[in-house]
């Protein structure tokens, strides 16, 4: 058996990551798993990126700075979003998305 | 068997992505979520490698397990009580995200099978780029230069900074 790897085979499992985030992001409850899960999205649009410029313009490095500047852009949306969290679970005892009304009208 | 190795590192790889990222949402200790996402991101970095981009597998390794999964795991300890269950999901919910991430990779699958001539292509050759090249491309203002973001970025984070820090601080005067 002697298969070359191709691009597909890079592509279905950042596919199913990217599914796996969907169904966190929607069923979890805790705010912190919610923002794990669009991590996990994040995440695999980054390989994506990176297996799309090394399979059809192997000569540029587009792709890669692309994922580049994504996983920084990441890394700030996490800080900012564990601020926000720290400081909703301050106001409302619990990490959960049900507790956080108090900007409800 | 240089291509026999590379085959058995792909197969473990690609069954690590899926079977981590699975665990990570589906497993009900928040604490446990995290350590299944750091393992997930390893595998990515290792996606990477296989795709001769060691600078970026180098920066995933760095930025993500190294930085953002210890931000996750202070923040866990932070705000919730780690060895908790989570409530078990209501049928209903859980119904709605399998069907939202079916529709998804149902959708994405056929794309990807409707164009399978374009992707099953063999891995054209590539010289692996060297530091010199990515630095000089990162900080030239010229033809596919990125002097551009590579500033807005640097201003992003610091605002990033500045706003972590307000935002989590604690109010004394109420």
């Amino acid at each position: 058996m002697n298969i070359e790897l191709n691009a597909l085979m890079f592509l279905i499992p950042s596919l199913f990551m990217f599914c796996c985030g969907i169904y966190g992001f929607i069923t979890r409850r805790n705010m912190i798993a919610i923002l794990i899960s669009l991590e996990l999205m994040l995440n695999s649009v980054d390989i994506n990126f990176a297996v799309f410029n090394r399979f059809l313009f192997p000569g540029q490095l587009d792709g890669m700075f692309f994922s580049l500047f994504a996983i920084a852009l990441a890394a700030a949306e996490t800080a900012i979003a564990i601020a926000i969290i720290i400081n909703a679970v301050r106001l409302s005892r619990d990490a959960d998305v049900k507790d956080l009304s108090k900007m409800k009208f | 068997m240089d291509q026999l190795g590379g085959q058995i590192v792909y197969v473990v790889v690609a069954l690590a992505i899926m079977a981590f990222s699975v665990l990570a949402v589906t497993t009900r200790k928040i604490l446990r979520s995290a350590t299944f996402l750091l393992f997930a991101l390893f595998a990515t970095a290792v996606i990477y490698f296989m795709l001769d981009y060691q600078f970026l597998g180098g920066v995933q390794i760095a930025v993500y397990a190294g930085g953002i999964v210890v931000l996750f795991v202070f923040a866990i300890f932070l705000t919730s009580h780690p060895g908790d269950n989570s409530a078990k999901l209501t049928s209903r919910k859980e119904l709605t995200g399998i069907l939202a991430g079916l529709a998804m990779l149902i959708v994405c699958g056929w794309a990807f099978l409707d164009r399978c001539t374009t992707f099953a292509k063999a891995m054209p050759e590539m010289k692996n780029p060297d530091m010199s090249v990515i630095g000089n491309r990162l900080l030239s203002s010229g033809e596919g230069g990125y002097l551009l973001p590579f500033e807005a970025i640097s201003v992003l984070l610091l605002a990033c900074i500045i706003g972590g820090i307000v935002i989590a601080r604690k109010r004394t005067n109420d």
